[in-house]
């Protein structure tokens, strides 16, 4: 327990979170994502006409306006899948590591995922769509095991700071070999920040349609452990004396978590500091049990990864920044303040 | 002093061979620099045989060499021993101040800092030539503060204030990721630049604010060496030592900052040059003596090696900054391994 402060504080104080508060919440973060995904596809880069909009959500594409739109919806869908993705993935890691600083970008998991989709590309000539979604959560997994090992060498095992450090610091060494990797491929090298800062800009209902089987695998392994997770937030010795296979329960959450990052990397590119951000706003909406913490989680994650593509659209008008430049603009601060949190004697 | 006089002796003995040793070691350094110097002027796409080479540099007028070894060459090569002796100084300082390897300003954003700076000045503002510097100078020094603010808390932890730079470098790369959108018209060699650091299109004018900062900050730095090595063996030990380390902190951060920010503003920041060239400086000296002028001279080298190998020697043509990345990246992985079996006491 002392491993995770905040888990620690937020269980004494949400501890008697009545449920009809939190089915409040619900609706009201369901209202929320709707109103949002409305406003993702009204606003953009292009100022379109109320009825050109709903044309073209009815299906019509006659003017560059309705054209406009039409690229939008697939744009909000992926936005809310991949949102919802990250945010119960980074719900996930926390449990699993019972470190509040765990998130699919921090611990190098997205970026070994999109770091083994341009291995793929560039060595191995990879095309197909699949392909793409097997190679990346491959490489979300390797990236996983890999940063966990590091992070657990050596005096008291994984401690949050030093499975934090190890994972930023692989993620810093996996970004500059994309980069080695990308950069004398003409032919995608012109998206050389994609695949080191992602985005749903690119959204076709073809590539959503890929990736969904795997999503869905990912979300259903992924809400099921929740009481997995419960067991584990009281420590490894408590859980296995509650009967718990505490190994068992690490690896498949962990694997829901993987397929969920793996997939979304795979044709988002690496989105970072969402998974970090949103369970620590759930647990302060609704309390540290998991079995409504990772529902909440995926609703909050699609809502905030939505706003953040709004945002990222409107600022920069004609252009646009990428969703995952905003993510960071507003999970960097979160991720120090988190840190600075953290007492030195654990440091 | 029966007793004491051999020991006396043994110990003058021990600190002249150390001496002698750190000498020998910065010979070979400054030998294996100037070959890759060598090198880099006359071994191109074309070979330009030495003595055509040393009268183009006596400043006569070679057919041919005088185009290739005094515009193209010579700047590039100027350029990047004057970025690797600042990037390789200004690291060892950051590592040895802070007693961590992983503390080097590029992996704690005083590089990004400099670089978004320099973005900042050139795309939104139309800046250009010591402005620029000017820029990156005051933000590296203003980042820098700002860790340092951030991660104190009951005084400054080592891990913390990495954890912090590298929340912050994120900060950092996101808003110049952004800067570049607004500049459609960049090319991805410029974003590059800005990036992971390059020396294409090196001037010679380019180089001297660079020279300037080395000579000004750098013999600062160095004449601050000995304190520097007193900080490492704890605050108080140094203290007792006669130093004043509050002082001695901030005169080491500005001018190493001052450094890195400078040549940053001209090659972007050449990636993990800042943070390998101490480790292995300290490899090859051991314990003989002061990391500082092993390290600016094995920075300096490894931008030339690293230009050279991503000019000519791999298919393709890369920037500096990748081929740097790619060495530094199995580093990084391999020091933080090595670090938490020595019993994670980061």
């Amino acid at each position: 327990m002392t491993a995770d402060p905040i888990e620690a504080s937020g269980g004494a104080a949400f501890a008697g979170r009545s449920n009809s508060l939190r089915i409040l919440w619900l609706a009201a973060m369901i209202f929320a994502c709707i109103v949002l995904c409305v406003l993702s596809v009204a606003f953009g880069t292009r100022d379109v006409g109320w009825n050109d909009i709903v044309a073209a959500v009815g299906g019509h594409i006659d003017s560059i306006g309705q054209a406009a739109v039409a690229v939008r919806i697939p744009r909000t869908l992926l936005a809310l899948l991949a949102g919802a993705a990250l945010g119960l993935a980074g719900a996930i890691m926390q449990g699993v590591t019972r470190n509040p600083l765990a998130d699919p970008g921090i611990l190098g998991v997205n970026m070994g995922a999109s770091l083994a989709v341009v291995i793929g590309v560039v060595w191995f000539d990879m095309t197909s769509a699949y392909a793409y979604i097997w190679v990346a959560i491959l490489g979300a997994g390797g990236a996983a095991v890999f940063v966990y090992t590091i992070g657990s060498l050596g005096r008291g095992g994984a401690t949050p700071l030093k499975l934090a450090l190890a994972g930023a610091a692989t993620s810093i060494a996996f970004s500059s070999l994309v980069m080695a990797l990308v950069l004398p491929r003409n032919d995608i090298a012109g998206s050389i920040q994609t695949w080191r800062i992602g985005g749903v800009g690119g959204a076709t209902f073809e590539s959503i349609s890929h990736v969904l089987p795997f999503l869905a695998v990912g979300f259903a392994i992924s809400l099921l452990s929740a009481r997995k997770l419960n067991s584990l937030a009281l420590g490894d010795d408590l859980a296995a004396g509650l009967g718990e296979r505490v190994a068992f329960a690490r690896a498949t959450a962990a694997l829901g978590a993987i397929l969920l990052c793996g997939a979304t990397t795979a044709i988002c590119g690496p989105i970072g500091f969402l998974g970090l951000v949103v369970p620590h706003l759930c647990r302060l909406l609704i309390g540290v049990d998991h079995r409504w913490l990772l529902p909440f989680s995926a609703l909050n994650g699609a809502c905030l990864l939505i706003a953040a593509d709004i945002a990222g659209r409107v600022i920069a008008r004609p252009a646009e920044i990428e969703v995952g430049i905003v993510t960071a603009f507003i999970g960097a601060p979160f991720f120090i303040w988190i840190v600075r949190r953290q007492r030195v004697r654990e440091l | 002093m029966t007793m004491a006089s051999p020991a006396i002796a043994l110990l003058n003995g021990d600190r002249r061979r150390r001496a002698h040793r750190y000498k020998i070691v910065i010979a070979i350094l400054i030998l294996m620099l100037a070959a890759a110097f060598a090198l880099t002027l006359s071994l191109g796409q074309s070979f330009t045989p030495p003595r055509d080479v040393i009268r183009v540099l006596l400043g006569e007028d070679v057919p041919g060499a005088s185009f290739t070894v005094g515009q193209l060459r010579l700047p590039r090569a100027v350029l990047s021993v004057l970025a690797g002796l600042s990037f390789g100084l200004g690291g060892a300082a950051f590592q040895i101040m802070l007693r961590n390897p992983l503390a080097s300003p590029d992996i704690i954003g005083i590089s990004w800092g400099a670089s978004a700076a320099a973005v900042f000045a050139i795309v939104v503002l139309s800046l250009s030539g010591p402005a620029v510097s000017i820029f990156a100078v005051v933000a590296g020094l203003g980042v820098a503060l700002m860790i340092y603010a951030l991660s104190f808390r009951n005084g400054v932890a080592g891990t913390r204030l990495i954890l912090v730079g590298i929340g912050v470098s994120a900060m950092l790369e996101s808003f110049i990721a952004y800067t570049l959108s607004r500049a459609p018209a960049w090319s991805l060699q410029e974003a590059m630049r800005w990036l992971t650091g390059s020396v294409n299109g090196a001037r010679l004018d380019q180089t001297l604010p660079l020279f300037l900062a080395l000579v000004a900050f750098g013999g600062l730095l160095l004449s601050r060496a000995r304190d520097l090595e007193a900080l490492r063996l704890g605050d108080e030990t140094a203290a007792a030592l006669g130093v004043g380390v509050a002082a001695t902190r901030i005169i080491i951060i500005v001018s190493a900052v001052g450094v890195i920010a400078t040549a940053t503003a001209v090659t972007g920041p050449i990636a993990f040059v800042a943070f390998l060239s101490g480790p292995i400086a300290a490899r090859i000296v051991g314990n003989s003596g002061s990391l500082l002028v092993p390290s600016a001279l094995v920075g300096a080298t490894l931008v030339l090696i690293g230009d050279y190998c991503g000019q000519f020697l791999l298919p393709g043509r890369y920037p500096v900054g990748v081929v740097t990345g790619a060495l530094g990246a199995p580093y990084l992985i391999f020091l933080l391994i090595r670090i938490n079996r020595a019993g994670g006491s980061l």
